[in-house]
């Protein structure tokens, strides 16, 4: 626990403590916050669901989308980060779980990102209070965030190389 | 068999003499064979403008859903939740609840034996009614749902709150006996089901499960089997058809030409429904038994995900 907090980049590590210090229903109340705050999507998605990737292990429908800054002059590691997230508000959990990803890791640098250990999700001791089965699919959100930093730090990196949004069924774990 | 009709009878004839009584006001409902477990969103709001209902009264309304956070977002007045995966399951077998545990939980949302318990939530009530069922294991006499569910309650405007009801501290005597929980009339367990090949199964995952497309549920990848298909014999009827638009039930004329006519199911025979993992079988389950009045309907609640991964156990595609 204390090993993977110590990889996550500080913003999230920092909510994984609120969460840890929390009790069990506090902690609800947190994740309920996440979910209340989890900003809509700016324009150029918005009804753009197709630009999106549908995160299938969700029980509820989620999409997101992670843009891989291009600032001339700085290291394809250090560029930043930005993720966009669509949840109905009635499903309250995983817009939680897209909120705690999006406030801890948007803007944060694509080898911060990338260096997010996958099990970070089970840093928050939600799996009590929410069950492991749907934790599973704060799991596949955030292994889908590092996919897509990977394949578009690379694309931008290779000028000639198209940005490409990866389509969901290629994406679909067996 | 004689003992089933007899508890069955037993948790259907005593509502009338419960302090909510039936909800006598939609010819829907009162067409159906036990109306007594079901109420519309009209009955329940003029029970919580009266006062009659919230924790340690008559009638105690309980949010079941999916999802485990939507209760918080809001709820309908004076209602608890009970979810299905923190509260109702074992947190190491994969098993229900116990009677100790199951009169905790009811103590705690300050339900008696002779409360009136209304269940309602997401996804058609699919959830509801799997709390209703599991209830139904520990032989809760009056247990219902809203019909419609969660949805129609918001469709229609009515009040909801983020307001969580207090629990008076009742003494022993406020305590939910301890009941010991009776399958074997209402649940069947894989054994049962190979003893039961030959007499009426219905299936009621989506029509790309049954055929063995597809080896999870659209969109729940997580809860898959190995192998595809369905159990030899058993008949495809979604579960959805039982749903009308709105998520209330279809009348009853309705569900007979489905289950009755079409699918040639008689209510004096045995049934066994299940799906993935016996929750939206419930929701059949609640159709045939309640709505309908099969006498023995049992829910398979180990369904696909348990079949499909068995070993050596015949599978029909």
């Amino acid at each position: 626990m204390s090993d993977n907090s110590s990889r996550m980049p500080e913003s999230l590590a920092e909510i994984a403590a609120d969460f840890r210090d929390s009790s069990p229903q506090e902690r609800l109340q947190l994740l309920l916050e996440f979910s209340d705050e989890l900003p809509p999507l700016p324009e150029r998605y918005a009804g753009h669901l197709d630009q999106l990737e549908q995160v299938h292990e969700c029980q509820s429908p989620l999409f997101l989308v992670v843009e891989v800054g291009a600032s001339p002059g700085v290291a394809p590691d250090d560029q930043r980060v930005d993720l966009f997230f669509s949840a109905p508000p009635e499903a309250p959990t995983t817009r939680g779980f897209a909120g705690i990803l999006h406030e801890g890791l948007d803007g944060r640098t694509v080898a911060e990102v990338l260096g997010t250990p996958d099990d970070a999700p089970m840093s928050f001791a939600l799996a009590e209070v929410v069950s492991p089965l749907r934790l599973r699919g704060m799991v596949a959100m955030l292994s889908r965030i590092k996919r897509q930093t990977a394949l578009k730090s690379a694309a931008s990196a290779t000028p000639d190389a198209p940005a490409s949004t990866p389509d969901a069924s290629s994406a679909s774990r067996g | 068999m004689v003992a089933v009709r007899a508890s069955l009878e037993d948790m259907t004839s005593s509502p009338a003499d419960q302090p909510g009584a039936t909800d006598t006001t939609d010819a829907k409902i009162a067409a159906y064979a036990h109306p007594e477990r079901l109420v519309t969103t009209d009955w329940l709001a003029a029970q919580i403008a009266a006062g009659a209902t919230g924790p340690g009264t008559g009638i105690v309304i309980l949010e079941s859903d999916e999802d485990v956070l939507l209760y918080e977002t809001g709820h309908i007045p004076t209602s608890l939740k009970l979810d299905w995966h923190q509260d109702l399951n074992d947190p190491l077998t994969r098993d229900y609840v116990g009677a100790e545990q199951f009169a905790r939980l009811m103590t705690a949302r300050g339900i008696s034996r002779d409360t009136t318990v209304v269940v309602y939530g997401d996804k058609s009530n699919w959830w509801a009614a799997y709390a209703l069922w599991v209830m139904s294991l520990f032989g809760h006499p009056d247990v219902r749902l809203l019909d419609g569910g969660r949805a129609k309650w918001v469709a229609e405007g009515r009040e909801m709150t983020r307001e969580v009801p207090s629990v008076p501290a009742g003494g022993d005597d406020a305590a939910y006996p301890l009941s010991a929980r009776d399958d074997a009339p209402i649940r069947a367990f894989k054994d049962d089901v190979l003893a039961h090949l030959g007499k009426p199964l219905v299936d009621v995952r989506s029509p790309g499960e049954y055929s063995g497309e597809l080896l999870h549920m659209p969109d729940y990848p997580q809860e898959g089997a190995v192998r595809g298909g369905h159990i030899p014999g058993a008949k495809s009827v979604p579960w959805a058809r039982a749903a009308a638009e709105d998520g209330t039930f279809k009348p009853r004329a309705e569900l007979e030409a489905i289950y009755l006519t079409e699918q040639g199911l008689s209510p004096d025979e045995d049934v066994v429904a299940y799906c993935r993992i016996g929750e939206r079988s419930s929701h059949t389950w609640f159709v045939l038994t309640h709505l309908l009045g099969f006498d023995n309907v049992r829910n398979y609640d180990g369904s696909w995900t348990e079949w499909g991964n068995a070993v050596r156990v015949p599978i029909e595609k």
